[in-house]
């Protein structure tokens, strides 16, 4: 931790709960989806967020809406925690015309700019370099904005993680590379694709910082990408962020989870679930009631209970829009 | 009219550019200071800096992506290749990222950037004479633009830079040094306008980038034998001005077109298929191609000349096209 930023612990009670609030946001929003994908109502695949809620949270509590983040395939989390609607959300992983991109994207091409959020992605390693060049504009532009990209340990062992941490450290933009390692790339396991155990290990052969935390504390993680956006807000250059986290449900949805990792072994996590752990150190610093979290609970399930409910009920897309927006203005054919 | 060379004009453009707009900026390897391979941006880092003037590292996926995130928050980049088989490297980006993001967002988001290379057999060999006009045709989302008289070299990189979508820009190394009339003061010249270079009416010949100066000097050979070629230059491959090759075929009745790159699925072979489609009862004999043989780039100049399409094969295409 940057001895020159200052942090007042216990967090702000508003603060401390919101952070609840995005964890649990995410969390009712996945239960929603695995229920409909479960019904059939989702056309295509979906990799839920479910075990990795903290770092979404603790990473964008500390960014301004333009601030611009770019997500991963397992992105559900990023796009909610960094303001997406929920309701825009459940309506594109439905296919629906209300969704994010009217249904033309999906699960893995979420959208919404009005919150910074550019974009889920079917393809591991270019969220690196999408927010290094984020970073670029903001030095361009001169403007305070910060570029975060969010990957997984999988995106780690991609080429565009060394030449985009690589040039981002150079030139020193503001940009916070958030690593999510939870252990498995699909269902490789990192100890099978690489010999090191700490991916912000990797950070001193570029010359920026490399931090390690626990990805299920909010707080940690909370706190160390605080850090990590004042050094870019200020000028100092990136950060590698490596939060240590695992997902308890299968790669995606409806995929065979056996064979590759143990029932101990995703029960042991399950135990360590970052909303109870939270909730449990709310209750213990007795920073909030067993009512007070208990009613936000239910206005949060509430909520996205009600989005799903509004994706159900959206019409699907007019085969018309199909064509639209390829160009941004209208371009002949073949 | 001042007579500039065609890097000259394009550089002029890219100048006038980086003036009116400070958030255009150029990236490539030796770009800066350097002034750039072919002397694209000479004399452009000591007025605008490193910000603007950007030296890589040879990691050009790396930058292509980062440029694409930079357009993508507002900033317009010209990522400069140098040589279009450098850009292969960052061919996933081009086309997951660059060329879709603005569909994939349902038009939330503009990509402008432009993304230019060396192209064309130059004594070059097979690592540095990449044409591969059609990879880029085939991606929907991006403009392919072939500029080849200095005029166009500068009117199509200033619509290019203004483009709010991806513009890949391609030009021949055997164009560099050419020199031509460039129009004094701001002119821009638009994407879906092809040029008839040459007028005639005997036979329509369709060149695509440096062919088109062959097909110029053949069209001289061809009048010796009292044979009268038109000549047309796309001048943009997306969009294709079919319109213009469409009319000349209604008065010629007959088509050659000439391209350097590669037969297979490539831009001739695009044409010609449109031109089946609409004007096939206009046509007097079967639509030709004259491609670069369909091999690696050779280096040696005997084994050069033996595989690109130089005036006397097009002279010598359309004579036998004129017989059918």
């Amino acid at each position: 931790m940057d001895p020159a930023v200052e942090i007042h612990l216990p967090l702000p009670k508003d603060q401390a709960l919101n952070l609840y609030r995005t964890m649990l946001l995410i969390r009712y929003c996945e239960e929603q989806l695995v229920k409909s994908y479960a019904r059939g109502e989702i056309p295509g695949g979906m990799h839920t967020y479910i075990g990795e809620e903290a770092v979404a949270a603790g990473v964008c509590a500390n960014l301004r809406h333009d601030d611009a983040v770019f997500s991963t395939h397992r992105g559900h989390g990023h796009a909610l925690a960094k303001g997406m609607s929920p309701e825009k959300l459940i309506a594109e992983v439905l296919g629906k015309a209300t969704g994010s991109s009217a249904g033309r994207g999906g699960s893995m091409h979420l959208f919404a700019p009005e919150a910074g959020f550019y974009g889920t992605s079917g393809i591991v390693g270019p969220s690196i370099l999408l927010a290094s060049g984020a970073g670029y504009a903001a030095k361009l532009a001169g403007n305070d904005r910060v570029g975060v990209a969010f990957f997984g340990d999988g995106g780690s062992n991609n080429g565009a993680f060394h030449e985009g941490i690589n040039m981002a450290t150079a030139w020193q933009l503001p940009v916070l590379f958030v690593c999510e390692n939870n252990l498995y790339a699909t269902e490789v396991a990192f100890s099978n694709a690489s010999k090191i155990t700490d991916i912000a290990g990797r950070a001193a052969g570029y010359g920026l910082p490399g931090v390690v935390v626990d990805g299920n504390d909010v707080l940690a993680v909370y706190l160390a990408a605080n850090a990590a956006v004042q050094r870019a807000r200020a000028g100092e250059g990136p950060t590698l962020l490596e939060c240590k986290t695992y997902r308890t449900r299968a790669h995606s949805e409806g995929m065979r989870d056996v064979g590759y990792r143990t029932t101990q072994e995703v029960d042991s996590w399950k135990a360590r679930d970052p909303i109870h752990l939270w909730k449990n150190h709310l209750l213990q610093q007795d920073e909030a009631s067993e009512a007070e979290l208990s009613a936000l609970e239910v206005e949060v399930f509430k909520q996205a209970e009600d989005s799903a409910q509004f994706a159900r009920q959206s019409p699907m897309p007019d085969p018309t829009t199909v064509y639209d927006h390829l160009y941004s203005q209208e371009v002949q054919h073949a | 009219m001042p007579e500039m060379t065609f890097t000259d004009a394009a550089r002029a453009g890219l100048a006038e550019e980086m003036a009116r707009d400070p958030l255009i900026f150029v990236v490539g390897e030796g770009i800066g200071p350097r002034g750039g391979n072919f002397n694209t941006t000479v004399g452009l880092h000591e007025l605008y800096g490193d910000m603007r003037l950007r030296d890589t590292p040879i990691s050009e996926r790396g930058f292509t992506g980062l440029c694409t995130g930079a357009a993508v928050l507002g900033a317009r980049p010209v990522v400069d290749f140098m040589f279009l088989d450098f850009e292969l490297d960052a061919l996933g980006e081009i086309i997951n990222q660059t060329s879709r993001l603005r569909w994939m967002s349902n038009g939330q988001v503009n990509v402008p950037i432009v993304i230019r290379g060396g192209v064309g057999v130059a004594s070059t060999g097979p690592h540095h004479s990449a044409n591969l006009f059609s990879v880029f045709m085939h991606i929907p989302g991006l403009y392919v633009v072939t500029p080849v008289f200095p005029a166009d070299a500068k009117g199509l990189l200033k619509t290019a830079i203004r483009s709010n979508d991806p513009v890949i820009f391609l030009e021949h190394k055997k164009l560099l040094k050419l020199k031509g009339p460039v129009p004094d003061g701001e002119y821009l010249v638009p994407f879906g306008k092809a040029a008839v270079v040459r007028s005639g009416t005997d036979v329509t010949v369709v060149a695509i980038s440096f062919p088109v100066i062959e097909a110029l000097s053949a069209a001289r050979m061809l009048e010796a034998d009292g044979i009268s070629a038109e000549i047309i230059d796309p001048r943009t491959l997306v969009p294709l001005d079919i319109d213009t090759i469409l009319e000349s075929i209604a008065k010629t009745h007959r088509l050659l077109i000439v391209d350097e790159d590669y037969g297979p699925c490539g831009a001739a072979a695009e044409i010609a298929a449109q031109v089946m489609e609409r004007a096939f009862y206009e046509l007097d004999a079967p639509v030709r191609r004259l491609n670069g043989a369909f091999i690696p780039a050779p280096y040696s100049p005997p084994l050069e000349a033996a595989v690109v399409p130089n005036a006397a094969r097009i002279a010598q295409a359309v004579r036998s096209l004129i017989q059918e």
